[in-house]
């Protein structure tokens, strides 16, 4: 299948290996994947942060971008939940009928990596092997906006050597939030404390979640607090192979 | 032919309860410092989630029980002058007088004269949110009249010359070493042997407010539901001290939010099942307190509804805001929030905390005097999961954020960041430069605001040798 790249602006910039990891991993299953260079930002930041008229052009380029595909996939459940909740609004609100129309359906044709892997090429063992303890947070943006469920569990079940722990109180927010976290600093470490206690009492070496953001945020409390845990983007452990 | 009434007005500045004197950062900033108060939080929220998740597993049908809650309220806000009117109608005839009330200002007033011409200089109180809203305990006291409140919480919080801080546990910053305290220190006729343990503080507070309950003639109620089909009015409580309010008092005075009109008798068949599974974790609430007017020989025989404005029809406008009035009340977003369970409910500065205080407050007040609250939220969705009647409140939020005053710097900062990544070139220039800025810079560390906000507690990331668009161009 031809599968088209959305690889986010953050992980574009700052975590390419979530992005590579995700061309490496299609393609090792037999896909072909391309890069639309033209791509950049779904726009959330703006649109969440209140700047819903500066996110147009943007929503409009990931339409134009992508029109030719009838897959995309991105190593992002916030950016997905975006795409599918926030594009159609804005176009509608700042285009019209017919960019919201084009955005409705460049946003069916979007899918998070494991809504791809499992729903649309009906894979669960991508093959992987990867020897560690690790522990999965479900970000909230893929469990209550884009909806994974336990799409990412059930590949992550199947990686050989793989310890799988739990995460206590999985399901609260990291509280990463994109602005929230600089405009909210005091809160969003509250929260962030929370869930890198959690971490850490998992025992697990590396904590992992298909969005780079939030990951970036954990990570990022795990290494000011030296506590030898580190986050690794989900697309990163379906890639690795023994060889 | 109708009449143009003007646009409607936002709750008005100077009285009652919608306005914080901080934004939300800064008044978060206290409550993150206060240890107790946290653990309270923790426990509070933890232990009601944890019976609520339980008795809401139990309805095969919960979903489409909140899809019928969120269609009812859908269909009262598209009618709500009708079935207001008709709200009217059947209260007169049923022998209670219906007062309307533009605003707080103007509730306060009708709610004081009603009081003064009873010629009592005391009411008792059954736990009102709308009450809260418009300050009325602090009109009455100016206009003489004492205000005691009956429900436990609201109590405490009375008593300790405080503000509620949860929308169905007004207390729950409080401890009971605290409660103590506050009892001893100004409960009238407190034994000075009470002890911290709840059957007793329970019991000494009984003591107090059955004398209250015998020796006062006049009572004011806040309203879950009102039936426009009949004139009925609920209210629904755990204590029971609701329902001594509501029963033993000659004079009745109910002041409720216009958003709270139900059609039919049938509607409430729907609320009955949601408000108490979502809000106390119960099958059923302990008292359900319905009456239709007044009834001679039982009962309140003097019975006035107060019906408040004070903002509604203002958010009522909005049709992208306007679901902020389908909340029941029941609190299951702050119990599921992860920032106000960190913050508190003190820190929105309104009566109406946590999620849906960040929705409903900036809209009642018009959103620049409560600029910072949509944006006290990490849109994390717990809360819409969580709301009984589906409120979307993440969406409502973001919404919020798109009408809201922004600082000017911000404002260009997002325009420019716009502009680059509407231009990949300029973008993957900007990538590499920014990798060039930090190799230069500090790792991490020291940054200058709002950067700094990120620092203090966390690591940034090290730049890549290579940005994924460079390594895609490399292959």
């Amino acid at each position: 299948m031809r599968i088209a790249l959305f690889a986010t602006c953050l992980a574009d910039t700052l975590f390419p290996e979530a992005a590579k990891a995700t061309v490496l991993l299609l393609e090792r299953l037999g896909h072909e994947v391309v890069f639309p260079s033209d791509q950049t930002c779904c726009g959330q930041m703006h649109v969440n942060t209140g700047y819903q008229k500066d996110a147009l052009p943007l929503v409009k380029r990931y339409v134009t971008v992508m029109a030719p595909y009838d897959v995309i996939v991105a190593p992002s459940g916030s950016c997905v939940g975006s795409i599918r909740h926030q594009h159609a609004m804005v176009a509608a609100k700042y285009g019209d009928a017919s960019l919201a129309a084009r955005a409705e359906d460049a946003a069916a044709r979007t899918y998070e990596l494991s809504e791809l892997l499992i729903d649309v090429l009906k894979v669960e063992d991508v093959g992987a092997f990867y020897p560690h303890r690790v522990t999965y947070h479900p970000t909230c943006h893929s469990l209550r906006m884009t909806r994974v469920g336990d799409k990412p569990l059930r590949l992550l079940r199947q990686v050989r050597g793989l310890d799988l722990v739990e995460l206590p109180a999985a399901e609260q927010c990291c509280g990463f939030g994109g602005t929230f976290a600089l405009k909210n600093a005091e809160t969003s470490t509250a929260m962030l404390a929370d869930k890198m206690t959690n971490v850490v009492a998992t025992g697990a070496d590396v904590c992992t979640a298909g969005d780079a953001s939030c990951l970036m945020h954990i990570g990022g409390g795990l290494s000011r607090l030296r506590t030898g845990v580190r986050t690794v983007h989900l697309a990163e452990i379906l890639a690795s192979t023994e060889s | 032919m109708t009449t143009f009434l003007g646009m409607p007005a936002t709750a008005p500045r100077g009285v009652g309860n919608l306005r914080g004197e901080q934004t939300f950062p800064a008044a978060a900033h206290d409550a993150l410092a206060d240890s107790q108060l946290r653990r309270n939080l923790r426990h509070a929220t933890t232990t009601i989630r944890g019976k609520s998740g339980k008795v809401i597993a139990e309805l095969p049908d919960w979903q489409p029980l909140r899809d019928a809650g969120s269609a009812i309220k859908t269909d009262v806000l598209a009618r709500l002058p009708e079935l207001l009117e008709q709200l009217e109608e059947r209260v007169t005839a049923a022998g209670g007088v219906v007062h309307w009330a533009a605003d707080a200002n103007e509730a306060n007033a009708i709610v004081t004269r009603l009081v003064r011409e009873t010629g009592s200089d005391r009411v008792i109180k059954v736990k009102s949110m709308a009450t809260q809203e418009i300050g009325l305990n602090e009109a009455l006291e100016e206009a003489g009249i004492a205000a005691v409140e009956t429900d436990l919480a609201e109590l405490i919080v009375q008593l300790g010359h405080d503000k509620p801080s949860h929308i169905l546990v007004p207390a729950i910053h409080r401890n009971r070493a605290e409660i103590r305290e506050i009892f001893l220190r100004e409960m009238p006729g407190v034994d000075p042997a009470l002890t911290d343990d709840p059957p007793v503080l329970a019991a000494a507070a009984r003591r107090y407010l059955r004398e209250t309950f015998l020796s006062t003639t006049v009572a004011i109620s806040g309203a879950n539901f009102a039936i426009a089909d009949t004139g009925t009015l609920a209210v629904v409580e755990s204590e029971g001290n609701g329902r001594m309010c509501l029963t033993l008092p000659d004079t009745l005075i109910t002041v409720m939010g216009i958003e709270k009109v139900l059609p039919t008798w049938q509607d409430l068949e729907v609320f009955l099942q949601l408000l108490p599974r979502a809000s106390t974790g119960e099958r059923m609430n302990p008292y359900t307190t319905m009456w239709t007017g007044v009834t001679p020989g039982d009962g309140p025989q003097n019975f006035h509804l107060v019906l408040l404005d004070n903002g509604r029809s203002a958010v009522l406008s909005d049709p992208a805001g306007r679901s902020a009035l389908h909340c029941i009340r029941c609190s299951a977003c702050l119990n599921v929030c992860p920032v106000y369970e960190r913050a508190g409910g003190h820190a929105y500065g309104s009566v109406y905390p946590g999620p849906i205080g960040a929705v409903l407050s900036p809209q009642l007040t018009g959103i620049a005097d409560n600029a910072s609250l949509p944006y006290a939220s990490s849109l994390c969705g717990a809360c819409f999961d969580a709301c009984p009647v589906k409120i979307d409140i993440p969406s409502l939020l973001v919404h919020l954020r798109n009408e809201a005053p922004h600082p000017r710097g911000e404002r260009a900062a997002m325009a420019a960041a716009a502009r680059i990544m509407d231009r990949p070139r300029v973008y993957a220039a900007a990538q590499r430069a920014a990798k060039l800025a930090r190799i230069a810079g500090r790792r991490g560390r020291g940054l200058p605001p709002p950067l700094s906000g990120w620092t203090a507690g966390r690591d940034l990331p090290e730049f890549p040798e290579q940005t994924f668009r460079d390594w895609w161009a490399s292959r």
